[in-house]
């Protein structure tokens, strides 16, 4: 901790001016959804009002619920494929071509993603195979991009891995498999979670390509958007609060448990 | 509002049952004369918060139809998603009248039977004369209005009444101004202000109008479709383009609010039902539509929106309280019809699209 | 062959099914015309092509640019110091931190972005507030304009920065930096020298999730730029939703992917010239 001198403090106190930037807007929205007229115009006291409300929304928490399902689903869906075409790319192949390609799910428009993908699905599952769309289809979707932003993520982990303890292990006669759940992955998880992170969180606030292959069913953005027609509403506030205490429990009793198992 | 979304299997079945229900309830028809009578499930696409909250189970308690209501953002939104599925996917959706127009004119809209219709005549007669669907053969209207300008009669020093008053304010109102962003909103103030049609196909009149609105832009706050009527009660802006029930959001807010039609005339808007030509139970569809168009279920369309409905009896219903706290609601089919009804721009709807984005995209 | 297969089938195959397929049947009606209610009617014309040709388009592609690159950079100053504090932080609180960085963006970005309306506007509270230290007289024009869309868009994509830069800063190992400054280098040479070069691929990547998205938004200079200027992601949005111009549409979209396509070759080709080095020496 010697060195942990100047540099390190500026480096806290950027860290703390990041942290208060990000979380700036969130404290609007706490706020707002404890004001009694739920209006950004004036304070007008304290309510738990909109919070009961939400409780009674039943719409609202299934379209809650419904982003959790395809968030998580993707989420693992992507990460899989992600982490191993990452390893693909960097250790099977090598070409400038197939490694731009990794990033054309990105570059292309959300807006022509999601008519190509219902166009699609029109098509095939609704018209061949008779089947209804529903979070199984949005799940389909977001799995494109997501796979890219975590393939892109690990990659950038795998660059410069030493190869060398690879090579040990598998010359040790542990196999391709063993040494993959015992070396690598261990060394790239870092990126993995990461990567993960990164899926979970693009999936959970994707609008427009959720709101075309969605069928019936509503996801929490879905369910926003559509509310936000009359402004903001009170309980769209509350709700945001709530997944983020939701959230930030989780967080910290993960961390405790972690903590009892080390 | 519950499981019935996430089982894909169970969704499947009643659609399965539903379509078997369709072909035994159809060969009942053919024998005897009586009506069907509507059952299974139906599912509608609305904007969220736009059916009054008992609507759709008080119809489900008396009819035992099942209605599965799936929220809209907006009618691009809504006419994206029914241009990628070929018109499928609902069994009724409500659109504004110019997106009724374009259904109709991709063979997506069902040609009404207006003898399923027991409710038709409480329609407001001046509703059948709208120029996107005369005789309303396609889709019938669930709540219209206009647009003009909504201002805080506390802060101007003025009675606005001309679409100028937007596009040439006095200093006073300098950047505390906003419009509608929505295309046909956007070009509106200037086409009515030059003495132009709402639906204007011209090229060379539409290069005036967006020439006036550039030049507008300097004094404007911002286009905003959502949040207007806040920013009038804040006080961030004085003088607003706005929709009629959206100003009344306001007034109920803060009673120094008016709302006036420019004298250059305005828009005529309305809010439409569409039956989807796939619909596979016209039946419950029919009937659905049906109950709104009923006045006492129409009035609590009104109550919620504080839009209008093309309903006289559902209008005669609402408290007199209502109607003068919001003095717009009392405007008659005649006065409306007086503005001009929006309609689809067929093939000029990309020259819009272009002036638009000149308009949006220039300093 | 076997194993090229197992690591890369999966994600290429479902890139086939529902990438490459459903948007080149969206990407060729690019040589076909609109129908005059919207939809597309098959004749061949390249008039779509000829009517990008267009200053306007150039212009609006060029204020985009502009926009998104500084939003890119405005993210990277912020978020690689962030970045590099995390991942130095003891490793059991490492993912917490993350975690709460990540925090704020599973809300929705329509809710922050109204929520940073109300900070931002004339009435704000950022304004009140400034007005109530007597910092500032009259207040300041945060909003509806192109301030408001850069904050915007740093603010949404911050945590597409952080990331990938995180993952690549943590994968250090901390005696490479203590070597350099064992052997009489300054902290800053030592960052400049060792942690800087070996972190390139992180800040590539945080550049690009930044810098794409940006340029494509729609939402941020809708809302907080009031829609007094527009990006390439609302010409291209309005094009299907508002036009119903699916032909033009594509062709705007084919453009971007075409022009996006090139940057990202190149960087992918630079890097992997990097990394080539990187094993030869």
């Amino acid at each position: 901790m010697a060195r942990a001198g100047w540099g390190r403090r500026l480096l806290r106190v950027e860290f703390a001016l990041a942290v208060a930037f990000l979380y700036l807007p969130i404290a609007v929205v706490v706020g707002l959804s404890f004001n009694e007229s739920g209006q950004p115009t004036a304070w007008t006291g304290f309510s738990l009002d909109w919070y009961g409300s939400v409780l009674g929304n039943e719409d609202l928490l299934e379209a809650f619920r419904n982003t959790l399902v395809v968030g998580v689903v993707t989420t693992i869906l992507a990460t899989v494929l992600g982490t191993l075409l990452a390893i693909g790319l960097e250790r099977a192949i090598h070409s400038p071509i197939l490694d731009s390609l990794v990033y054309v799910p990105m570059i292309i428009p959300d807006i022509v993603l999601a008519i190509a993908l219902l166009s699609f699905y029109n098509l095939v599952f609704a018209g061949l195979l008779n089947l209804q769309m529903g979070l199984w289809t949005v799940i389909l979707s977001h799995v494109v991009f997501d796979v890219a932003f975590v393939a892109i993520v690990v990659r950038t982990r795998l660059r410069h891995f030493d190869r060398s303890i690879e090579e040990a292990s598998l010359d040790l006669g542990a196999g391709e498999v063993r040494t993959f759940f015992n070396i690598t992955l261990p060394v790239i998880a870092p990126g993995v979670i990461a990567g993960g992170l990164l899926a979970f969180t693009l999936s959970f606030d994707e609008f427009i390509i959720a709101f075309f292959t969605k069928g019936t069913v509503e996801t929490f953005p879905t369910k926003v958007y559509s509310m936000i027609r009359f402004g903001v509403t009170p309980e769209v506030n509350a709700i945001a609060t709530f997944v983020l205490m939701f959230s930030i429990t989780l967080v910290l009793v993960s961390q405790r448990l972690r903590e009892a198992d080390a | 509002m519950n499981g019935r979304n996430i089982g894909g299997a169970g969704r499947r079945a009643a659609v399965l049952l539903g379509a078997l229900a369709l072909v035994v309830g159809a060969c009942g028809a053919s024998a005897s004369p009586t009506p069907e009578k509507p059952s299974g499930k139906i599912v509608v696409s609305n904007w969220d918060l736009y059916f009054p909250e008992t609507l759709i189970s008080d119809f489900t308690k008396e009819t035992g139809v099942e209605v599965e209501w799936v929220k809209h953002t907006t009618n691009e939104d809504i006419m994206g998603k029914l241009d990628a599925s070929n018109g499928s996917g609902f069994d009724i959706v409500f659109v504004s009248a110019q997106f009724a127009e374009a259904l109709n004119n991709r063979g997506w809209a069902e040609r009404l039977d207006r003898t399923k219709l027991a409710n038709i005549g409480k329609l407001d007669p001046q509703a059948d004369k709208l120029g996107y669907d005369p005789g309303n053969t396609f889709s019938i209207p669930y709540t219209w209005g206009t647009t003009g300008l909504c201002y805080r009669s506390d802060l101007v020093s003025f009675t606005p009444d001309s679409w100028n008053d937007l596009l040439d304010p006095p200093a006073e109102l300098d950047k505390k101004i906003t419009a509608l962003a929505t295309d046909r909103w956007l070009l509106l103030p200037a086409l009515k202000a030059l003495g132009y049609s709402a639906n204007e196909t011209d090229e060379a009149k539409l290069n005036e109008a967006k020439d006036l609105l550039i030049s507008a832009k300097q004094r404007l706050l911002a286009y905003d479709d959502t949040t207007f009527y806040s920013k009038l009660v804040s006080g961030e802006a004085l003088l607003v383009e706005a929709w009629d029930g959206w100003c009344n959001y306001g007034i109920a807010e803060n009673p120094d609010i008016k709302f006036v039609v420019p004298s250059e005339g305005s828009d005529l808007w309305s809010d439409t039902m569409v039956i989807l030509k796939s619909s596979t139970n016209k039946t419950a569809a029919y009937a659905f539509i049906d109950y709104i168009l009923r006045p006492a279920v129409a009035k609590t369309v009104v109550d919620l929106t504080l839009y209008k409905v093309p309903n006289p009896e559902a209008m005669a219903l609402v408290d007199a309280e209502t109607l003068a706290a919001f003095p717009n609601l009392a405007m008659t089919g005649e006065e409306l019809l007086k503005g001009e009804p929006l309609r689809d721009l067929g093939d000029a709807a990309p020259l819009w699209a272009r002036i638009v984005a000149e308009i949006t995209a220039g300093q | 062959m076997r194993r090229r297969l197992l690591l890369l089938g999966p994600a290429l195959g479902w890139w086939a099914v529902f990438l490459v397929i459903p948007v080149s049947l969206v990407i060729a009606y690019s040589v076909f015309e609109r129908g005059t209610y919207g939809g597309v009617v098959p004749t061949l014309t390249l008039d779509n092509f000829a009517r990008a040709v267009d200053p306007l388009y150039l212009r609006v592609l060029l204020f985009s640019l502009r926009v998104a690159v500084l939003a890119t950079v405005i993210a990277l100053l912020i978020g690689y110091p962030a970045a590099y504090f995390i991942a130095t932080l003891p490793r059991r609180w490492r993912t917490p931190v993350l975690v709460l960085v990540i925090l704020p963006f599973w809300t929705s970005l329509l809710i922050r972005t109204y929520a940073w309306i109300v900070l931002l506007n004339r009435e704000g509270l950022i304004n009140r507030g400034l007005e109530a230290l007597g910092l500032v007289g009259e207040p300041l024009p945060l909003l509806y304009n192109e301030f408001a869309i850069v904050l915007g868009l740093v603010y949404g994509y911050l945590p597409l920065m952080i990331l990938p830069i995180y993952s690549s800063i943590e994968r250090l190992h901390p005696e490479l930096r203590e070597a350099s400054s064992d052997l009489g280098a300054t902290p800053l040479r030592t960052f400049v020298r060792v942690t800087l070069p070996l972190t390139l691929p992180g800040i590539a990547a945080g550049c690009i999730f930044v810098f794409v998205p940006s340029l494509g938004s729609f939402i941020v200079p809708d809302l907080l730029g009031g829609g007094l200027a527009i990006m390439v992601g609302n010409l291209i949005q309005a094009q299907f939703l508002k036009a119903r111009d699916w032909p033009f549409g594509a062709v705007l979209a084919l453009i971007l992917i075409a022009l996006m396509g090139l940057l990202l070759f190149l960087q992918a080709w630079l890097l992997e010239r990097d990394r080539r080095q990187a094993i030869d020496g």
